[in-house]
């Protein structure tokens, strides 16, 4: 018998408001769940999700937008909410499946705006599609090499080869892999490790837009085969190089307090790599998720921006 | 939704290993004129597959494998593209689950990945044999201008026009490359675990050439090296 788990439910968070509108985008291949809040026939702006997040984090951010006069459109990247789980994941295939999306919008210059590995993404995207783009948004989105800046370089090559290892270790048990399945409390205090700073009650809302309730519990719908991580020849400065040459309007937005999901980066990273005329705002007392610890401060920035 | 799971066609000389959502095909060559002696396994190129039988030019007295990467001969492939030169070490690992301690001969793009997995397994990987073949070059040392590659769909059969693309832009700067070599002479009990038999050399595989501890010379010089082993 299927328990009931329905008392498990608990009080939204004041302000949220899930998708206006669901779409699927087919991004050569891959199902991609498009999800958009405000009036389909108000100018568009592009808002990517961060990795391991999903539209649906931006719950109470994306309406603000909206409300602003915008139509918002953002997308679970491969793998997460919505859409499909795939054979393979990298950089460049979420490229590609954000161009999809892209490409189902008005063809005319529009804001892009990311929040962490989206404002990584929407930077390259601003690249491969000047003529798309009309304003680019960044929240604390910018990397740098100084995720581990007491590291010696010494440690920083073992620590390559552990993390190849681990990644190889973690590759030869994913078949048939699933996800725990958990209360709704357990799945929002394991995700509460990584995002300290959210509080239990939007950690818990998550869960409940984010997982699915199945007979043993509930799950994320997160790829269970997806690992933070991973090795490869990466290097920060490839991403920070794509900027000073943007040819839009440009704001960026940091969280000063660090935290385990962030990149690390301090203003004085970045500001070198801005662009003539960027804004760039540094939040005393903030982390990552500058979006969701402070959605109206962050959405009256960018609103007051993009105006 | 349920994982992109396929059906594994029988084939008596094929061993199928699974990596995550891939079905990969290992091909039985030969079992040479020692069947105990440690197996070579080739890794093909860019574009490539595993040839029928063992090419001529391939001496070597034990058994012969072949894998197929993903995407590539009879391995699966994927939806939507999504290859790295880091996928297809996963690959090759995968099979040293199945085949236990072997000697690498790749071709190009299976050069590479035999740099990288001999650093990731040094006990199982006796010697690298780096050939020239398709996809040595890679996508350079750093990023080129960016584009969104979306293939031609000019055929539904494998190669997979992904893998084609994506691991042709695949960037291998030298440092890396070198970083790898020094994780294999660090820990593989071999005098020479790397040879450098390609006459092409992009910066990577000069990078890699130069490092005290590799060897260099012929493909069938670097195969009885490692068969006398």
């Amino acid at each position: 018998m299927v328990p009931d788990l329905t008392s498990e439910l608990l009080a939204q968070p004041e302000g949220v408001r899930r998708p206006d509108r669901r779409r699927v985008v087919d991004a050569a291949g891959v199902k991609i769940s498009v999800a958009e809040w405000g009036d389909e026939q108000a100018p568009a702006l592009l808002l990517a999700h961060g990795g391991f997040d999903f539209a649906e984090t931006l719950n109470r951010f994306a309406p603000m937008l909206a409300d602003g006069g915008y139509r918002v459109v953002s997308w679970d990247q491969r793998g997460h909410g919505e859409s499909a789980w795939a054979h393979l994941y990298s950089w460049e295939a979420d490229i590609r499946d954000a161009a999809s999306v892209l490409a189902t919008l008005p063809d005319e210059p529009l804001p892009f705006i990311g929040h962490s590995k989206g404002g990584s993404m929407v930077m390259h995207l601003a690249n491969v599609a000047p003529h798309r783009v009309s304003a680019l948004v960044n929240l604390d989105g910018l990397p740098s090499g100084n995720n581990m800046p007491d590291v010696s370089e010494l440690e920083r090559t073992r620590m390559q080869r552990d993390e190849m290892d681990r990644w190889l270790a973690h590759r030869r048990t994913l078949s048939d892999k699933q996800r725990r399945p958990g209360t709704v409390q357990e799945l929002a205090e394991r995700r509460g490790r990584m995002n300290p700073r959210l509080t239990t009650e939007w950690l818990q809302y998550l869960v409940q837009v984010g997982a699915r309730q199945e007979v043993d519990g509930w799950r994320w719908k997160l790829d269970p085969t997806m690992r933070m991580g991973g090795f490869g020849p990466w290097r920060p400065e490839w991403s920070m190089l794509r900027l000073p040459g943007l040819g839009v309007p440009m704001l960026g937005v940091m969280g000063l307090e660090i935290e385990v999901m962030g990149w690390g980066s301090r203003p004085s990273d970045v500001e070198p790599y801005l662009p003539p005329g960027a804004q760039f705002e540094g939040l005393e007392g903030v982390g990552h998720f500058v979006h969701i610890e402070q959605p109206r401060l962050v959405a009256d920035l960018i609103l007051e921006f993009l105006s | 939704m349920s994982p992109l799971d396929s059906e594994s066609p029988a084939d008596s000389d094929t061993i199928w290993v699974r990596h995550n959502r891939i079905d990969l095909a290992i091909h039985h060559l030969t079992n040479g004129s020692d069947p105990t002696h440690r197996p070579l396994l080739l890794l093909h190129g860019l574009g490539e597959r595993t040839p029928d039988e063992v090419p001529p030019s391939v001496r070597w007295p034990g058994p012969v494998y072949g894998l197929d990467f993903t995407g590539h001969g009879q391995s699966t492939i994927p939806v939507g593209g999504g290859y790295t030169s880091e996928i297809l070490v996963g690959d090759v690992d995968a099979s040293l689950e199945e085949l236990g301690e072997v000697t690498i001969l790749g071709r190009g793009l299976g050069a590479y990945i035999g740099l990288l997995i001999a650093a990731a397994r040094p006990q199982q990987v006796m010697g690298v044999v780096m050939s020239d073949g398709p996809g040595l070059v890679g996508g350079g040392i750093h990023p080129g201008s960016p584009s969104v590659p979306f293939p031609a769909p000019w055929a539904s059969n494998p190669p997979d026009p992904f893998a084609l693309l994506e691991l042709a832009r695949d960037v291998r700067p030298p440092d890396y490359a070198q970083t790898y070599v020094r994780f294999v002479l660090e820990s593989s009990k071999l005098e020479k675990a790397l040879m450098v038999c390609a006459v092409a050399r992009p910066e990577w595989l000069a990078a890699v050439a130069a490092e005290p501890g590799v060897g260099q010379g012929t493909v069938d010089e670097a195969l009885q090296f490692y068969a006398g082993l």
